[in-house]
């Protein structure tokens, strides 16, 4: 077994299992930081898909922005929704949360029937692509490749999601002011 | 070698934990880490799709734009989950049940 692999099989694992500890705790506070441990893990699994500008990504936009602001809304939102939460009763297999359960086992049945189905490592693109060495291999730098196609050919959706983002950005201001303050 | 068999079994996987979450939870926030849950899985597939894609770069393009897509619907989803914590003095989606002002 390569090393690549056992690095494949310990961060799925730490992102599977630290995964199913934030669906399962109670806490809401120790459910975000495992998230953290969750983002960290599939970083390192995009790095093992050899995108490693996507990971850096990952860490800095996931990690850095969107837990620090899920934790500034928690805490925000005071000590009282703390104490509901602390009281919750119910274990992880009560009987309210058996449909959720069933759903996603379904759901997950299904998933793998397809992914097993689909054999994506024999579709013909797939194989048109190792083919043509149109891969990235180990070695190569793809980020002045990411870039100049960035600036080139996906421009268009490159200049939608910058107004997208602007506008979420402003809406978001807008609608967390405070009620007195119109100004 | 990685396949992308593994690649999608992981996502999988990640999806189904979202799912449950987005489903039993009673707490916003708590849903709100189950969506991220589940576009990280999109993410994990289409940068395991990206590897067959050198010219182009497709994939880990999309996958940048779904990072930004996340963060731009958590910066709205929290604005929204404090002002109804302003309004209802709690954030338990079952409990949220006004349309109308008071």
């Amino acid at each position: 077994m390569s090393l690549v692999r056992v690095l494949f099989y310990l961060m799925s694992f730490i992102a599977i299992a630290s995964a199913l500890y934030a669906a399962s705790t109670k806490n809401l506070v120790r459910s975000i930081f495992v998230f953290f441990v969750t983002l960290f893990a599939l970083a390192g699994l995009y790095v093992l898909a050899l995108a490693d500008f996507v990971a850096v990504t990952q860490v800095v936009i996931y990690v850095g922005g969107i837990l620090v602001l899920i934790l500034f809304a928690f805490m925000l939102s005071g000590k009282e929704t703390l104490d509901v939460m602390q009281q919750q009763k119910g274990k992880f297999l009560s009987l309210a949360k058996l449909p959720a359960i069933l759903l996603s086992v379904a759901f997950f049945i299904v998933l793998i029937n397809v992914i097993i189905k689909a054999d994506a490592d024999n579709l013909t693109w797939v194989k048109d692509a190792i083919n043509l060495k149109n891969t990235i291999a180990p070695n190569d730098v793809m980020i002045d490749n990411i870039g100049v196609n960035l600036m080139t050919r996906y421009l268009l959706p490159f200049e939608a999601i910058s107004i997208l983002l602007l506008m979420a950005l402003v809406g978001a201001a807008h609608l967390s002011r405070k009620e007195g303050s119109k100004a | 070698m990685i396949t992308l068999t593994d690649f999608m079994i992981v996502s999988a996987v990640l999806f189904c934990t979202g799912l449950y979450m987005i489903v039993s939870k009673q707490n916003a926030i708590q849903i709100l880490i189950g969506i991220e849950l589940i576009l990280n899985a999109a993410i994990l597939n289409m940068v395991a799709f990206g590897k067959y894609d050198r010219v182009n770069n497709g994939g880990q393009i999309f996958a940048l734009f779904a990072i930004v897509l996340a963060a731009a619907t958590t910066a709205v989803a929290l604005a929204i989950i404090l002002n109804v914590y302003r309004k209802y003095k709690t954030i338990d989606p079952g409990r949220i049940d006004k349309l109308r002002d008071e």
